[in-house]
């Protein structure tokens, strides 16, 4: 195995590294047309298999892609400028709009960078109810995944069941924080409330409800002939090629790698669980599609489990500087008062240094690079966006395939636009 | 691979050439200063001495290129805390590196001088950074030297300015948009 392949820099590389005035210029000239066989092809970035505002370049001969460039940043709305401009409290309203389809493990990167800056303790209750909503929204988003990944593919029926069951999800959410997407719930100093009376049973209903439903999957798409046909050996990536490439989470695991961050570097309480890191064997669409069909499994697994470990206690760390007081507390006690007032119009101070936090993301290893000066505003955030990394496989995955390949190629690396944007 | 061995890394650092003698001469580690303070395992180095020490780490078993981004340190309200035989610049490079068997990550920062903000690309070591490069480039106007499509990402290939850049004001300047003559 190599990786020399994704490190070619000229012609021969899958990249086409050609600028908008370049690419427009070449249709204007009638010559350079004549001796080549090669078309220049604008797809997107309204296009329905291009998850948002994707837009390709691809450089055809026939019905094969030669090279190909993905052309980002309709979404670009300067989120890293702004997170700047806003206290650590209004981070994370911030960045949970990043990666859309799985917000809440953006505010946990972001929470535990600042904590770790803070050189903040967080309750046990508190560490244990990130997990537990972490590993639902995994499920919802993969959920959109094989929703996304049908419609894509031909299997519209399949749209409207991948939605279906992400709904029931999002409901115990909209429960939980009270919104269904951008929650801001997760919190630096722990989550932003408690869970609701009867969590357990709304959630085990959950977990009764999808494997059946995940078992249909497997009727309908698994072993369908049609579906095998049309992405096994489709996308293809050696394990060495995916490293050279940054390439993280089901992008890296379908060519038989595991790498895990829950398990490699256990943050949270990922090492008092038990799951298995699903990794595939060909690197190819199938095995991107099958990896997360059974992460859907497996975080019912580890949610199982966090059912029955639960540990009462606090669901936010007390410290007075760092989380509001209770609303009870305010019409009692001037301090609360007090601290509520700064809290919410000056926000607190974070010690100056820099810091480095990452999660496994539905899409990969997501981490959030945190410089602090001491004020109560970060000096600067950056997110490592798995999305944005995972793109620059695609020109490679697409190399010598056909185009109606080329959509399912999209859909298997499974990016999140507002979060390669950013 | 179990990565259980974060914290045992400072201690193998010691054995850093040709400084173990010295007492107060810096710690260093593939040519890179090494930050005493930090949990991490933090890296400090220059422009000149980048690409060395990058090319050290890859042979050492850190293939995987985790993120490369940029810092523009021209209003740090507190003091920088480099350690001592670092030269501070105006942006900063950081690069953070995982070596995928052990689990053991480093982060590079690399001092970028204001009026040659320049450094030389990690292209040819992890084709992975050519996005994370292209983006630098657009929001601070740091060159990666002999990078392969040196080109704005996010922003309008025509963009004026770096919008990170801390000179770079927030909200005064009018949305460019393209020429568009009215058709109707």
């Amino acid at each position: 195995m190599t990786a020399e392949r994704v490190m070619r820099r000229g012609d021969d590389s899958a990249v086409l590294r050609l600028s908008e005035a370049e690419a427009s210029e070449i249709g204007n000239d009638p010559d350079t047309m004549a001796d080549d066989e090669r078309v220049l092809l604008n797809m997107g970035p309204q296009h329905p298999s291009t998850h948002g505002v994707l837009r390709l370049m691809l450089e055809m001969e026939g019905e094969t892609v030669v090279r190909s460039k993905p052309v980002v940043g309709y979404l670009h709305t300067g989120m890293e400028k702004q997170a700047e401009q806003l206290s650590y409290l209004q981070g994370c309203t911030n960045v949970t709009r990043m990666d859309y389809a799985s917000p809440l493990f953006t505010e946990l990167a972001f929470s535990l960078a600042t904590e770790q800056l803070l050189g903040l303790e967080i309750p046990e209750r508190a560490t244990w109810i990130r997990m537990l909503m972490c590993e639902l929204n995994r499920m919802s988003s993969h959920l959109l995944f094989m929703a996304t990944n049908g419609m894509d593919l031909g299997a519209v029926s399949m749209m409207i069941y991948g939605w279906r069951e992400r709904e029931e999800v999002l409901r115990f959410f909209e429960k939980v924080t009270g919104l269904r997407m951008n929650h801001n719930y997760i919190r630096p100093g722990g989550v932003a409330a408690d869970l609701p009376d009867g969590w357990e049973d709304e959630v085990v209903r959950l977990l009764d409800l999808i494997p059946p439903r995940l078992d249909e999957y497997d009727i309908l798409l698994t072993g369908q002939p049609i579906w095998r046909e049309r992405l096994q050996g489709v996308g293809v990536m050696n394990a060495d090629e995916a490293i050279a490439l940054s390439a993280t989470g089901p992008v890296l695991r379908s060519t038989g790698y595991p790498a895990d961050l829950r398990r490699d570097q256990p943050y949270l309480a990922y090492d008092q669980v038990e799951f298995d890191v699903i990794v595939g064997s060909y690197g190819d669409c199938y095995d991107r599609y099958a990896i997360r069909l059974n992460e859907i499994r497996e975080s019912m697994r580890i949610v199982r489990q966090i059912i029955d470990k639960m540990p009462s206690g606090d669901y936010r760390v007390q410290d007075k500087k760092v989380t509001p007081p209770p609303r009870i507390r305010i019409d009692q006690s001037m301090e609360a008062l007090i601290h509520h007032f700064k809290i919410f119009t000056e926000g607190y101070k974070v010690p100056a240094g820099e810091t480095y936090a990452c999660v496994e993301s539905p899409r990969g290893e997501l981490g959030v690079y945190l410089v602090s000066d001491g004020t109560s505003h970060p000096y600067r955030m950056h997110v490592r966006g798995p999305s944005f990394i995972n793109l620059q496989t695609m020109p490679h995955l697409m190399k010598d395939g056909l185009i109606a390949d080329g959509v399912a190629i999209i859909s298997s690396v499974d990016p999140i636009m507002g979060e390669v944007d950013r | 691979m179990v990565a259980d061995d974060d914290t045992s890394t400072a201690d193998d650092e010691a054995e850093g050439d040709a400084t173990t003698a010295e007492h107060d001469a810096p710690a260093t580690r593939y040519g890179g200063i090494i930050d005493p303070i930090g949990t991490d395992v933090v890296l400090h180095t220059d422009v000149a001495t980048y690409s060395d020490l990058a090319a050290a780490a890859k042979a050492d078993g850190f293939v995987q290129l985790v993120d490369l981004t940029a810092v523009d340190y021209l209003t740090y309200a507190a003091p920088r805390g480099l350690p001592a035989g670092v030269v501070a610049e105006r942006f900063e490079v950081v690069t953070q590196l995982r070596n995928p068997d052990s689990g053991e990550r480093i982060r590079i920062r690399v001092q970028v001088p204001a009026d040659a903000p320049a450094v030389a690309t990690l292209f040819d070591l992890w084709p992975g950074s050519e996005n994370l490069e292209r983006e630098v480039y657009d929001m601070f106007g740091i060159d990666f030297v002999d990078h392969p499509d040196m080109s704005r990402i996010l922003m309008p290939d025509d963009w004026v300015g770096h919008p990170l850049r801390k000179d770079y004001a927030v909200g005064e300047i009018p949305v460019q948009f393209k020429a568009a003559s009215n058709i109707r």
